[in-house]
């Protein structure tokens, strides 16, 4: 897939309290989610972010809470893919289960407002702005099995239907 | 011969039809017990009644805790109660608890004897990692993997590689297990266990409680791992015997397992820890915490970390006769309605109100934010939990200092940072 969009980039160890507050979690609808996304990082993130930015970070991205909010909330605020250098493991899972696309690659060398063309299939992170390529850490064929088939739950329906099917 | 397992290896293999595993391996492996509390159940049952099956794998190797906002904070979160409340009468979860019966998820089914040593338990909540204390593998995920093992009663992993962390040695007095997890991850920072798997071990430990054990295995994740787990012992069994209602299987690891690295901390070189906002990480001994001279304006004792009856006991055996500094708020909070009555037993209460304490019903409540005391816009807190991430107790402003449940009584008295020995 190719995906074009500009960045808001934030530092290491963003965690899934700064992502979405636990003070908003008595309500796990994505678009009241995605009115606070990282609110506790960036308070003008949701007000700024539109379709098809990207969210780029540096190191445990995502680490804290196992909370799926987080990525439903950025899912929900049209940002398809979070660039990292490293993600905690729960938002990582949790990521590829909703079918919000990660890539952990070197960040160092994007800023906030650089525009950036990415081939998720290549792992090619082209900065436009920069005229820099970086190239993200290959996915897992698990964890890309997993996302083309549309993630954990569709996997689960087609697993139902499936097993229905057998018993036939 | 198959190659030596770790104990973490071992469980997870025998929750597959496989018959080797490396790590790396992604696995589908069986679990035997699905936890989820109210405030991620809610997105996992909303996910499984999308999935097709028309009940769950097994009603009585799931459990429904709602301990964040209960009693419900306010109408919204009274709502995802309810959720839970509805899905666990219509699919007869046996180990769903309401009331008078709720603990903080982590303290109440080790409690309950609902946990058991080799077992394998996911949980929509990071603390899941806690029961690596009774010798299970168990591990924190989301509310899609909980909807899937709902339905199907398993979760696919990648068999971690393990770290053996060795605590050798006497604790000195007030040291806790808070203290050597909060050591650890200041040693190897917050990512320094990312995917991996802890498998602590150690003279230390015979010198400790299970509770001491719990807060450990509690706060592995603060390390980025996926589980902190301790072969079982005598202290273990002991724990476990009586409350065990079905059969459980001791696991350890082989004698040449492999390990990612083996790190060895002497526990008698180690004082009680405070860690500093805004991470985990940022340990320091409580002594230089203390020549800081930092004010604080609450102080609280509780948590799945640190809300066991063990904990209750040292802070009242600090506060008994004493009174918290004006201006400050101590707010106690018994992790299970076992541990409440026990307190109530031992004269703990008492000690806590009458030193000007609150004492409230077990909640997970203020640790993240939720309810139950939280922080105005630049106040401090000493707080016997697991996280002090910008803004976790309140304001963004606000700040928050991990430490014991000693110092956080301690700190009470005195209105600021201090070890315990300053007011003992």
């Amino acid at each position: 897939m190719l995906l074009k969009g500009k960045v808001f980039k934030f530092a290491d160890n963003i965690d899934t309290d700064a992502i979405i507050p636990a003070r908003y979690l008595n309500d796990s609808d994505p678009e009241n989610l995605r009115k606070h996304c990282m609110e506790d990082a960036d308070p003008s993130f949701a007000s700024k972010v539109n379709k098809g930015d990207f969210i780029a970070a540096g190191v445990n991205f995502g680490c804290g809470s196992s909370r799926e909010h987080a990525p439903i909330a950025i899912k929900a605020s049209g940002v398809p893919l979070v660039i990292a250098k490293s993600f905690a493991r729960i938002f990582y899972r949790n990521s590829f289960n909703i079918g919000l696309l990660i890539l952990e690659a070197d960040t160092d060398s994007i800023d906030s407002e650089d525009v950036l063309e990415v081939d998720t299939d290549k792992g090619e992170i082209k900065n436009i702005t920069k005229n820099i390529t970086v190239y993200a850490k290959p996915i897992p064929k698990f964890m890309a099995e997993l996302v083309s088939a549309g993630g954990l739950m569709e996997h689960a329906r087609k697993r139902v239907k499936k097993e229905g099917e057998l018993k036939k | 011969m198959s190659n030596p397992l770790t104990i973490t290896e071992k469980i997870i293999l025998a929750h597959t039809d496989l018959e080797s595993c490396s790590p790396g391996d992604i696995v589908s492996a069986r679990v035997d017990i699905a936890l989820g509390n109210d405030i991620t159940a809610p997105i996992a049952i909303r996910e499984f009644d999308t999935i097709g099956v028309c009940d769950v794998f097994d009603n009585e190797k799931i459990a429904l805790v709602p301990d964040h906002f209960v009693p419900n904070k306010d109408i919204a979160s009274a709502k995802q109660a309810k959720t839970l409340r509805e899905f666990a009468k219509k699919y007869n979860i046996k180990y769903y608890f309401e009331s008078g019966e709720v603990g903080i998820e982590h303290a109440l089914l080790p409690e309950q004897g609902i946990v058991l040593p080799g077992d394998l338990v996911i949980g929509a909540d990071s603390h899941t990692c806690t029961y690596g204390a009774l010798g299970a593998f168990s591990t924190g995920v989301g509310s899609t993997d909980l909807a899937y093992a709902m339905a199907f009663g398993e979760a696919w992993l990648k068999i971690p590689y393990s770290i053996k962390v060795v605590f050798d040695g006497k604790p000195n007095k007030w040291v806790s297990g808070k203290d050597l997890i909060l050591f650890l991850i200041g040693k190897i920072g917050v990512e320094g266990a990312n995917y991996m798997a802890l498998e602590f071990s150690g003279t230390t430990f015979k010198y400790l409680t299970m509770a001491d054990r719990f807060s450990i295995s509690n706060m592995a994740i603060e390390a980025g791992a996926k589980s902190g787990i301790f072969e079982p012992d005598e202290i273990t069994e002991e724990y476990v015997s009586k409350r065990a209602k079905r059969d459980y299987t001791i696991y350890k690891s082989d004698p040449d397992a492999q390990y990612l690295k083996t790190l060895k901390y002497d526990t008698v070189k180690i004082n009680p820890q405070v860690a500093f906002p805004h991470l985990p990480e940022n340990s320091v001994d409580v002594k230089e915490a203390s020549a800081k001279n930092i004010k604080i304006d609450q102080s609280v004792i509780g948590s799945c970390t640190n809300g066991r009856i063990e904990d209750l006991r040292i802070a009242a055996s600090i506060l008994k006769g004493k009174k918290i500094a004006k201006y400050t708020r101590l707010i106690v909070i018994p992790a299970t309605p076992e541990i409440y009555l026990m307190a109530e037993k031992e004269g703990l209460i008492d000690i806590f109100m009458n030193a000007g304490g609150v004492v409230s019903t077990p909640t997970c409540g203020p640790c993240l934010g939720g309810y139950m005391g939280i922080l105005a816009d630049g106040e401090k807190a000493i707080s016997s939990t697991n996280r002090n991430f910008k803004g976790r107790m309140g304001d963004i402003t606000s700040e928050v200092y991990l430490a014991n449940p000693a110092v956080c009584a301690a700190s009470a008295i005195t209105g600021k940072i201090s070890s315990p020995d300053e007011v003992a």
